[in-house]
Order: C-alpha cells, then structure tokens, then sequence
C-alpha cells in the first residue's frame, strides 16, 4: 500500500482509539480533578457498559439499532447507579482519603471483573452495530460505524464541556473542584456533588464502552486496557484538566495509530510510556494541568 | 496525605481472644470438611486423582470451559465402565488464569497439597512450556491437550505428553500440499505472537516450498490485541492466499476488521479454526468468509459421513448438530480442540492399566508404559479418528480436515493421511532419566 492511504488508514485508526479514550480519560479525569479520588476501577465501569450493552441489545430483539440505541441509554444509567452505591457504601465512609481510596478501587477492581466473570462468563460476545455500512475507498474498504464513533464521541464531549462551563450543576462542580471547605461553607452540597461526579464519571467510560462494543465485543477483561491508556492520557493532560484530557487522548490515540502501523505496536506503547516518564519528570502538573495548590 | 483514620496502622491490630477462637473454629471447620476424609484402605478404594490445570479465567476462558465439559463427559463414561483399573476416577480443577506462572504454580499446587496421581488437559502452549518444568521436578506425569509443538520437539522433558491431539508442525504438513494445490501459492500468514504462533511461523515455510509455494510475508499480532485494522496494510498487494491463525477473546473481531477491509475482493482465505473457536461462524460481519477454507481438529457440524463413535461422542459431551451446547445455540464449542481432552483420558487409562497403576509410587511406570502405547483405533475411544503415537516425542500423529463455509456451516471436503503429516523426530525422551 502506498504512503498516502496508508497514513489515512493510520490516522482513522488512531481518531477511533482517541474518540473513545478522549470519554473514558474525561471519566477519570473528573473524578480525580473534583473529588481527588483516584479511581482504579475505572476501566471495570467501562467492561460493565460493554457488558450490559450486550445484555441489552440481545434481549430486545428487531433492527440492531433499536438494541444498541437503548443499550446507550440503559447501560449508563445502570453503571451509574452501580457507581453511586459504591461511592456511598464504600468512598463516603472512608471519607475520601487518598491512599485508602486507592486501595478500596482496587478492591472494586476485583470484585466487579469477578462478578462480571461469574454471571456473564469468560466469552467474548458481539453486540451488533446499529448499521453496518462499508465505506469503499480507493485502496481498501473503512467501516463507516467506526466513522461514526469518532463523531458521536465529539458530540459528548462538546456536551459535557457545555454542562460543565456553562450551566448551574457544571459551576457548581467546579467551585467543589477548586476548593470544597469554601463550596460547602457557601451552602454547596459537596457529599451530594461527590456522590454525582462519581457516578458521571462512570458514566463515561460506560458511554464510551457501549460505542466501542459493536467493534470489539464485550469480555471480563477489558476493562485493564482503557484503564491503563486513560491513566496515561490523565497524566500527560494534566488531572483534572477538561481541554488537557482531550488533546491528551487525541495525542495519545494518533500516535498509537500511526506508529503501531509503520512500526510496532509495541514501540506505541513503549513510545506512549516515555512520554508519561518525561511529562512526570518535566511538568508533573501534566501539559495543561494547573500546580497543585 | 495523613492517614488519618488509621487505615494502614497495623499496630492497631492486637490479637483477642476471641478472634484467636474464631480462627481455631475455622481451622478445626476446615479439617471436617468433605475434601479432608481420609481413606482409610488408601489405595484399593480411594479414587484416581486427576489435577485439571483449566484455563478458566484469562484469555484462554472460552476452551477452559469447553475442556471442562469434554472432561466431565469422559469421566463420567469411564466412571460408569467401571474406572481404571477398578477405581473411580476423580478430577479436581484449579485455574491457571491462563498465565505461565500460575500454571507452574498450579503444577505445584497439584503435586503437594492435591497429591494428584497426574497433572492434565494444558491447552496454551506458553502455560505447557512454562509448566512443564514444575512437572519435571515433581516427577507428575503432566497430559497436555495443546496442539503445540514443543513436546514433540523434546524440548520439555519425560514427564510431558501429549497423546491426544496432533501437533502444529504435523498439521501443517499435512495440509500445506491441499493448500499449495487448491488456494494458492503465493502466502501471508497472520498468528499470534507466541510459542503456538511461532510453531506456525517456522514449519508453513519449509512445508509450502517443498510444494513449490511460498510464505511472502508474516505478521505477527500480540495475542492480547483487540483492533487488527492497523496490521492490515503489511498484507502484500500480490497475496493470494492470508493464512490465518488467531486465538484469544478478539478472533471475532479480528475476522470481521478482515472483511471490512477487503471486502468481497479478497485474497483466498485459509484458517486454523483457532481464529473461530467458541465463535458462531454465522455472527453479523463474517459474511465475507462464506467460501473460504479451515482447518478442524474434529469437525464443529456434524457431517453426513460421521462414524457412530463420532455420534455418541457429541452426545455425551453435549453439542449439537451445529457444534452448540445443546439448548443453546449461542453456546458454541471448541470442537477443533477439545476431543483432545477426551481422547487423552482414554490413553492415560490405557496406560494406568498397561502399568497396573497402583499409586503416585507408580508414576514412573505410568511414564513407561505410556511411551509404550504405539497406535491408537478409531472408536468410542478414539472418536476423531485413528492416530499412531510415538513414544520417542511422546506426541500422537491423527488425521486433519479441511473444510469450507458452505450456507453458514462447515463442510469437510478434505481429510489429510497419518503419513502425510509424519516427520523426522527431534531428540528422544526415552533416554532421559527418570
């Protein structure tokens, strides 16, 4: 294949990966920037999005895009309100401390990918796509629902960047974010904004998951890949920073992309690793994160 | 960053009385319970032991669960024949997470708290080579059902067999004449990169020029890799055949990036049926594979010229004429593979009898009189077909099939000889000691 088509093929590749890392690294990102949690189950909320998308498009039978369309609706809500029982049961009674939140995801880690393990088993089950159009280019054939993705994924990002700068619930957010004794001594309910953002957190990787699914099947497992690459572009970003996670993922994405074609996925990654070793070492607040106060 | 609650303060933690009676009350639970009954006259009644190392978690989940069922389906018909040699036989499963260190861990576990008589039913071949030292230095006969092959290479040692499934290198020398003749001769092949895909990588070569083909160009994928779309643009343009072996939970995903990128204008299509074990053939996007051929270890449908042995075979494991669980057609096996399982049982009861296997004491006369064992009848036994075993490499020699996507099933339109896939042996284990 020549050079030309070959990039465009690397470069759709890569906006793919970056459309669904850019929601999922958001996820985490505004969890950790609001409640300075470090939620190391994240990647396990994304696997139960994919794994209730399954679950839902197979019980409603008809065209794929009436169980898809509701798989995205569903599924969130659902791992939603799995991650405000958690942060309830769990984060609020550890009063949010740092190092014994880090553990206690951790044990959330395990027991979610064990129970996804023990009722939906260790298959790995496609979720059919909404449609299923073949974009016929010149040099090789692009699925036009992985096109889709990429724009899907940006309308929720325009979204929440909308939700979160210019509405109530999003100043509100923000004040707890910059600092939550003053939000809650101005009558800020930071519990009840630390419970939502928990869950809105989850939420996204969930969004992201039930995109995702119809290209790469729902398994138990998952989970540990967009964890990892969410941490990564967290890092790189800047934790906490909206606009650093987004340029962060499309960086991140892109490069994995192209150079996993012209070179190695291996090097991708070794390459994705280096980057976060120097950002940490150069500017430990992340590209466009703020210094910690 | 206190720790202001005390979480990490393990100072805080003293020993009461009554948390010390609790833990002599679940110990002395433990003790009581069902696992702990000690046989009395241990070795005329006690039960054969069994250690099943099962992929039950990680990526090899899909044939665990299938090795599992071909397992339960073989004791239970051997149980219901009287066992070996008049004792039944017991199968006791840990999981390895399909992971090198576990597995060796697992071999570990089975040779000093189960006190397994063997150690059975590996199938990724990085778990068999990473195992078979432990199984070397217990002295545990360790029955593999891997297809890989590095035991008939003699490069593990005298405790490993496989006895059930042939090995890669024989497949593919079997079957590359078939695919230099009918697919093409101009080949790119596709594995995962591991020991199994190296296997692949380093016998098609030698296998297709001896027929006049040629590999033009090998793409090795992680086999934890879940988007395939980015390895496809290093397939030449002049390819006429993609050779093509995946495993792990991505095959599905991996088949239909192919489709999409090729579209109906694609190369010929030749598959080991890893890439689609577990998976129905008939899922949305594998359209594009109609017409293109496979090989099957034992064929997933059932096909019109199917022996008897064959039939009551898929009975008792319990799949259907589609190669689904039956009751749930979603359920799809791993037909190509597991008989191995159920036709490794039969040989180690073979050899436990040959040997007049009395006890773990034995285990060096059961390594003996396996390597004994030469040819094994197609039959009850033997449902996928007749196999000859070489006691040398301890590997077994079967047929292989071929089939074609025909109307969303596979129908075998070639079977291969023993002779076509014998070779050379490597080494000789015979001469290892025990």
């Amino acid at each position: 294949m020549h050079f030309g088509p070959h990039l465009l093929l690397a470069a759709l590749e890569g906006l793919v990966t970056s459309a669904v890392l850019a929601l999922t690294a958001l996820g985490l990102s505004l969890v950790f920037g609001v409640m300075r949690v470090v939620n190391v189950a994240h990647g396990e909320f994304f696997m139960l999005g994919a794994v209730l998308a399954w679950a839902i498009s197979t019980a409603i039978s008809g065209h794929p895009a009436l169980g898809f369309l509701a798989a995205l609706v569903i599924a969130p809500l659902i791992v939603g309100a799995i991650a405000l029982v958690a942060e309830r049961l769990v984060l609020r009674r550890l009063n949010y401390n740092p190092e014994a939140t880090i553990v206690a995801t951790i044990g959330m880690l395990y027991i979610i990918q064990q129970l996804a393990l023990t009722f939906y088993g260790p298959e790995a089950r496609p979720v059919e796509p909404p449609f299923s159009y073949r974009i016929l280019l010149p040099w090789f054939g692009y699925s036009g629902y992985k096109l889709s993705i990429i724009a899907a994924s940006a309308l929720l990002l325009i979204v929440t960047w909308l939700v979160l700068t210019r509405t109530r619930i999003g100043l509100i957010m923000r004040a707890t974010q910059y600092d939550s004794e003053t939000a809650q001594a101005f009558g800020i309910p930071v519990d009840r904004v630390y419970g939502g953002v928990f869950a809105l957190g989850a939420m996204l990787a969930a969004i992201a998951a039930v995109l995702i699914v119809p290209i790469s099947q729902a398994h138990y497992l998952m989970g540990q890949d967009p964890l990892l690459l969410s941490f990564i572009v967290v890092i790189i970003g800047g934790l906490g920073s909206l606009r650093g996670t987004v340029v962060a993922a499309v960086l991140i994405g892109l490069s994995d992309g192209i150079i996993s074609m012209f070179f190695s996925p291996t090097l991708a990654k070794i390459i994705a690793t280096l980057l976060v070793a120097m950002v940490l070492v150069f500017r430990p607040q992340g590209l466009f994160g703020t210094a910690s106060r | 960053m206190a720790d202001k609650n005390g979480f990490f303060d393990l100072s805080k933690t003293t020993l009461t009385r009554r948390t010390a009676l609790k833990g002599l009350a679940a110990g002395a639970g433990l003790a009581v319970a069902p696992g702990f009954v000690r046989y009395s006259q241990a070795q005329s009644s006690a039960p054969i032991k069994i250690g099943f190392q099962s992929h039950r978690t990680g990526i090899g989940a899909a044939y665990g669960r299938w090795y599992e069922k071909t397992t339960a389906a073989a004791v239970k018909a051997i149980n219901a024949a009287g066992g070996i040699n008049g004792r039944q036989v017991e199968v006791i499963i840990e999981d390895d997470g399909t992971d090198p260190g576990r597995g060796a861990e697992v071999v570990g576990k089975f040779a000093t708290q189960h006190k397994t008589d063997i150690v059975f039913g590996t199938l990724f071949s990085h778990v068999v080579i990473g195992s078979a030292p432990a199984a070397g230095e217990n002295k545990m006969p360790y029955f593999v059902v891997s297809e890989g092959h590095h035991v008939a290479s003699t490069k593990l040692n005298r405790y490993v067999f496989q006895p059930g499934i042939t090995d890669v290198k024989s497949q593919i020398q079997s079957m590359a004449p078939w695919i230099a003749a009918n697919a093409g001769k101009k080949v790119t092949q596709i594995f995962p990169d591991f020991a199994f895909g190296y296997d692949h990588r380093d016998y098609l070569p030698p296998a297709l020029k001896a027929q006049g083909a040629e590999v033009i160009a090998q793409i090795a994928i992680p086999p934890t890799e879940s988007s395939f779309t980015k390895y496809f643009p290093q397939i030449p343009p002049e390819t006429e055949v993609i050779y093509h072996v995946m495993v792990g939970p991505a095959v599905l995903t991996f088949v239909k990036e192919l489709g999409e990128f090729y579209g109906s204008n694609r190369p010929q299509l030749f598959g080991f049926m890893d890439s689609l074990e577990a998976t129905d053939i008939n899922s949305p996007g594998l359209e594009f594979l109609d017409g293109s051929h496979f090989w099957e270890g034992s064929p997933r449908y059932a096909q019109a010229d199917d022996s008897a042995a064959q039939k009551a075979y898929r009975a008792a494991v319990g799949i259907d004429d589609n190669g689904a669980a039956v009751g749930d057609p979603k359920d799809v096996s791993t037909a190509s593979h597991m008989f191995g399982c159920w036709e490794t049982l039969y040989v180690v009861k073979k050899a436990m009898e040959d040997a007049g296997y009395k006890g773990p004491e034995d285990r060096a006369k059961l390594v003996e009189a396996t390597e004994a064992l030469t040819a094994f009848a197609e039959g009850p036994e033997h449902p996928q077909g007749p196999k000859t075993f070489n006691g040398k490499i301890h590997q077994c020699f079967g047929i292989q099939n071929i089939s074609k996507v025909e109307g969303g099933k596979l129908k075998v339109v070639h079977k291969t000889k023993i002779e076509d896939g014998l070779y050379e042996a490597e080494g000789d284990y015979t001469k290892q000691a025990l």
